[in-house]
């Protein structure tokens, strides 16, 4: 059982009151882009074992999206932020250092 | 039925065990939508409504009316059901050079109240939320899961609390809340 906290209410969400949204910053390709590129933005998907930065709606509560960094593995949560970004954050990038030393973002 | 009076989801349901879970009748409740951050927020809710804006996931009350923050972007204003529509107007007026929305939602809504002993025990079954009375107390507001249905949720008192949710599933939540409640479920946590 996932428990993340939302950051826009403050809630410790279980993960029941939430609606999963996928991998997260993801690029839409712009006008100039091949098929190839279009393709990958709407069907292809990392699926790491490891590290992982999602998207997640708080549903059952301030009906906000967010997003979360945890570990598929051991489902650690290193930490959830803001949506309105297209990166993760300095602070998750060093909370996710500290526990996983080897880590290289991707 | 008088015109404009409106008739509650479930008028009178009542049902009791470990708390009572009854359905109290109509109550008006008015959604804002509006930036809380904004520096004009709080001042044109308090020209319109008296109201504070309140805390993070906080409900004040003042007489027959309350208002609950709901998510960084929304308010929820309780009020007398015949008063619900000059509420709207109040605050449309208050707030017309800026944007925002504030709408009746009274009758797309269902309030249930859960008074008694069971109180906490009843909500504990129900929604995945630590309701200690150290994690919540009267005075916060909790919108949450209600079994498989969206609801929002306060304390009004140490064994009382407040359930609101849509309309639609009135009849759903009603029957789990009772079922939670049946005399012999008490689990004994709370």
């Amino acid at each position: 059982m996932l428990i993340l906290r939302c950051p826009y209410c403050g809630v410790h969400a279980d993960e029941t009151e939430l609606t999963p949204g996928g991998e997260a910053h993801l690029t839409r390709p712009g006008p100039g882009a091949s098929d190839d590129d279009f393709e990958g933005y709407l069907f292809r998907r990392r699926n790491p074992r490891g590290v992982h930065f999602e998207r997640w709606c708080h549903t059952c509560g301030c009906g906000k999206w967010f997003h979360a960094a945890r570990c598929t593995v051991t489902h650690q949560v290193f930490g959830t932020y803001s949506a309105q970004t297209t990166e993760p954050p300095g602070a998750i990038i060093a909370a996710i250092r500290a526990r996983r030393p080897d880590w290289t973002p991707t | 039925m008088p015109e404009g009076m409106g008739v509650s989801a479930l008028p009178g349901a009542r049902a009791g065990g470990l708390a009572v879970v009854r359905e109290p009748g109509l109550q008006g409740m008015v959604s804002l939508k509006l930036d809380l951050t904004a520096g004009w927020a709080a001042p044109g809710v308090m020209a319109a409504t008296g109201h504070a804006v309140p805390g993070q996931r906080q409900i004040t009350r003042i007489g027959q009316g309350a208002v609950a923050w709901m998510a960084p972007d929304e308010l929820l204003f309780f009020c007398p059901h015949a008063q619900a529509d000059v509420l709207v107007a109040a605050l449309s007026d208050a707030l017309k050079d800026r944007h925002h929305l504030a709408v009746n939602m009274s009758d797309a809504r269902v309030l249930f109240a859960i008074e008694g002993p069971g109180t906490r025990e009843v909500l504990a079954k129900r929604m995945p939320v630590d309701v200690h009375p150290d994690s919540f107390a009267p005075g916060q507001m909790r919108r949450t899961r209600l079994a498989q249905v969206p609801a929002a949720v306060w304390m009004t008192g140490p064994q009382a609390a407040r359930v609101v949710c849509a309309r639609s599933v009135a009849r759903y939540a009603f029957d789990t809340l009772a079922l939670a409640a049946q005399q012999g479920g008490a689990v004994g946590v709370y």
